[in-house]
């Protein structure tokens, strides 16, 4: 097990390095001139472009540069915007609520999907099950942007039941459509996949044995099944929580949150490098060591699974 | 990974009951086995095909796809409207007979657009799918079957791609190659979308492909093969692939559906398509200021783009049922 753990971490290491000068290259690449409108509608005086450009490294080669910011890096310091805010403040503002709508959109898609599924993996084949199979299908289908923007005009606008957009920082109640718009995709398959498996394992040896043992169907059902039935499903929830964070930026832009999402957006335009890497950082590392826990998680969940 | 279990029990349903020649004494079974030689035992697509006739939903889906791929070759077809056409003195007029759809705020022809849209929301999904599958498809291949560092090497490699957020990753690599404001042709910026999407995407189908690849590798009629020394070629186009085709076929199927809805988000946050492109995420995306004052504005476009991806996913769903032998 500390071996295998140990063996991931360091695959991690490359991986990360990679992903991290990828994006770094990328922006630096991005085209524009990063001062352009920084100092009004002329042109910036030769001595303010001369401070930035040494202040920022702006002449090195790329790869100095990136060395530079992963030195800082390492003690815990992301740099500064070009606006000369430290990019540990941005992204300490920020970050919280990203991390409050993909909590709420992670606790919206866990209930209404496994309720969903268990409810339709034990009855096949009745309307309930169809009814679900089609809105299921339709979920993945729509784009968030369009439900977002349909509930946005239904439920904010139309019937004027919530705000439009969120306050600044947003509350958990703001946050529930939003969250629910942001999970609809992932519901549907959480939905699926836990029917599929509940169905499959509903046919099995345990349950038969626990039904004919006399146990009521409650407790087959809520210890014996879900917990067998589960594990492909807490995979999926794991993985998504990274996804759903790098996903937010539409949901986001939508409803008005002052999330990682439009920071980069905004660190992207104005071609801040270092804002967009740091962002991506952290969503890289949440990412990878999310697949680790969840990796680990398999084995402590089936038992017939070992990592050695 | 075709199923010998159901073809051979369709044929011993339907044709045991043949009267075996009198005089003879045929051990049982052997009806069974010179029927089955007479007619040819159907490989994993016949198979598949044979299931797929009787799904309602893969008629269905099939039925609405050739709708958009005539739409998108032929769009004169549908509507004589020409969809560059504004008017601005019918800005933002809502549906009538004449325009079915309404008029955008330059005073298009909503209809017209949304029929003209169809045919860059569907190039762009098909043409990254396709890359995408020979990409993905082609490194699974070599890393699953060469193995060792080749395939430490690669796996890494898919592991960076697959590491970037989609959108962000997304948001800027068009931002690089395609900012906004430059001046471009309709197929260069349909080109660059595409490459992009298939270069966040190519890992997924690569690892599919691979664990298939890993899982078939040991088979006994691949050692099989390489015993009567037939070459790493020959192995792996005759026997190999065939057999491990078909996740990678299911997944790609779906794909088409989320790269239509993907191209549509990419548009939306401005980076993707624009004009002079028309498409359905374009429509979408210059809706969003008039949403509340004229829905049908977003709503047309996003139905046919609902539809769309919606049809590509119920398929994928058909042929993973039809190619999946455990659902049988």
């Amino acid at each position: 097990m500390g071996r295998y753990v140990m063996r991931r971490l360091l695959q991690l290491i490359p991986v990360f390095f990679g992903t991290t000068f990828l994006i770094y290259y990328l922006v630096w690449a991005v085209p524009g001139d990063p001062f352009a409108g920084k100092c009004g509608d002329r042109r910036c005086p030769d001595s303010y472009i001369r401070f930035m450009t040494e202040k920022f490294n702006l002449d090195k080669p790329i790869f100095v540069q990136y060395v530079t910011y992963l030195k800082n890096l390492l003690q815990g310091d992301f740099g500064q915007t070009y606006g000369g805010r430290s990019i540990n403040d941005v992204i300490g503002q920020a970050y919280p609520n990203t991390i409050k709508l993909a909590i709420v959109a992670l606790a919206i898609e866990a209930i209404i999907g496994l309720t969903a599924g268990v409810l339709t993996g034990l009855r096949r084949n009745g309307f309930l099950d169809n009814l679900v199979l089609v809105s299921t299908l339709f979920l993945i289908a729509l784009p968030t942007f369009v439900t977002g923007f349909v509930l946005q005009y239904l439920f904010g606008v139309q019937w004027a039941i919530v705000r439009p957009t969120v306050s600044n920082p947003p509350t958990f109640t703001q946050l529930i459509l939003p969250g629910f718009v942001l999970g609809s995709v992932s519901m549907a398959y959480i939905a699926r996949l836990a029917r599929t498996s509940i169905a499959e394992n509903r046919r099995a040896d345990y349950v038969r044995t626990a039904i004919a043992k006399g146990l009521p169907m409650r407790r087959v059902v809520g210890v014996h099944l879900l917990r067998n039935s589960l594990i492909p499903v807490v995979t999926y929830l794991g993985t998504d929580l990274g996804a759903l964070m790098g996903g937010a930026i539409v949901t986001e832009g939508i409803f008005g949150i002052n999330g990682i999402g439009r920071e980069t957006y905004r660190a992207i335009i104005t071609k801040e490098g270092a804002t967009v890497v740091s962002i991506v950082v952290i969503l890289v590392l949440v990412y990878m060591l999310m697949n680790l826990v969840v990796d680990l998680l398999y084995a402590a969940l089936d038992p017939r699974i070992r990592y050695d | 990974m075709t199923d010998p279990m159901a073809s051979g029990s369709l044929v011993t349903s339907t044709q045991t009951e043949e009267p075996t020649a009198p005089g003879t004494i045929a051990p049982p079974g052997a009806g069974v086995l010179a029927v089955q030689r007479a007619d040819k035992p159907r490989g994993l697509l016949g198979d598949a095909w044979h299931d797929l006739r009787r799904n309602p939903l893969f008629w269905i889906s099939s039925a609405f796809i050739l709708l958009f791929l005539v739409m998108a070759a032929w769009p004169a077809l549908f509507t004589s409207a020409d969809p560059d056409y504004g008017l601005l003195q019918r800005s933002r007029v809502g549906p009538s007979s004449d325009a079915w759809f309404g008029y955008d705020v330059q005073g298009r022809d909503v209809f017209a657009r949304v029929i003209y849209g169809a045919q860059a929301s569907i190039v762009v999904a098909v043409l990254s799918t396709v890359g995408t599958t020979l990409l993905g498809g082609l490194m699974g291949v070599i890393a699953g079957y060469r193995g060792r560092w080749f395939d430490a090497v690669l796996s890494r490699v898919a592991d960076v791609f697959f590491g970037l957020p989609f959108l962000l990753g997304g948001i800027v690599i068009l931002f690089t190659f395609n900012p906004p404001g430059s001046n471009r042709g309709k197929w260069a910026i349909i080109m660059i979308v595409v490459a992009s999407l298939l270069i966040l995407s190519w890992p997924l189908s690569m690892r599919i492909m691979r664990s298939s690849v890993l899982a078939t590798k040991e088979a006994d009629y691949i050692v099989a093969a390489r015993a009567m020394g037939a070459s790493s070629t020959r192995i792996v186009f005759k026997h190999l692939i065939p057999n491990c085709l078909a996740p990678l076929l299911v997944y790609s199927t779906i794909l088409i559906g989320s790269f239509i809805g993907a191209e549509a988000t990419l548009t939306f946050l401005g980076v993707g398509l624009r004009s002079p492109v028309v498409s359905w995420g374009v429509m979408i995306s210059e809706s969003q200021n008039y949403i509340r004052v004229s829905p049908y504005l977003l709503l047309f476009p996003a139905a046919f783009l609902v539809v769309a991806v919606l049809s590509f996913v119920m398929l994928g769903e058909a042929v993973r049922e039809a190619l999946d032998p455990k659902l049988r």
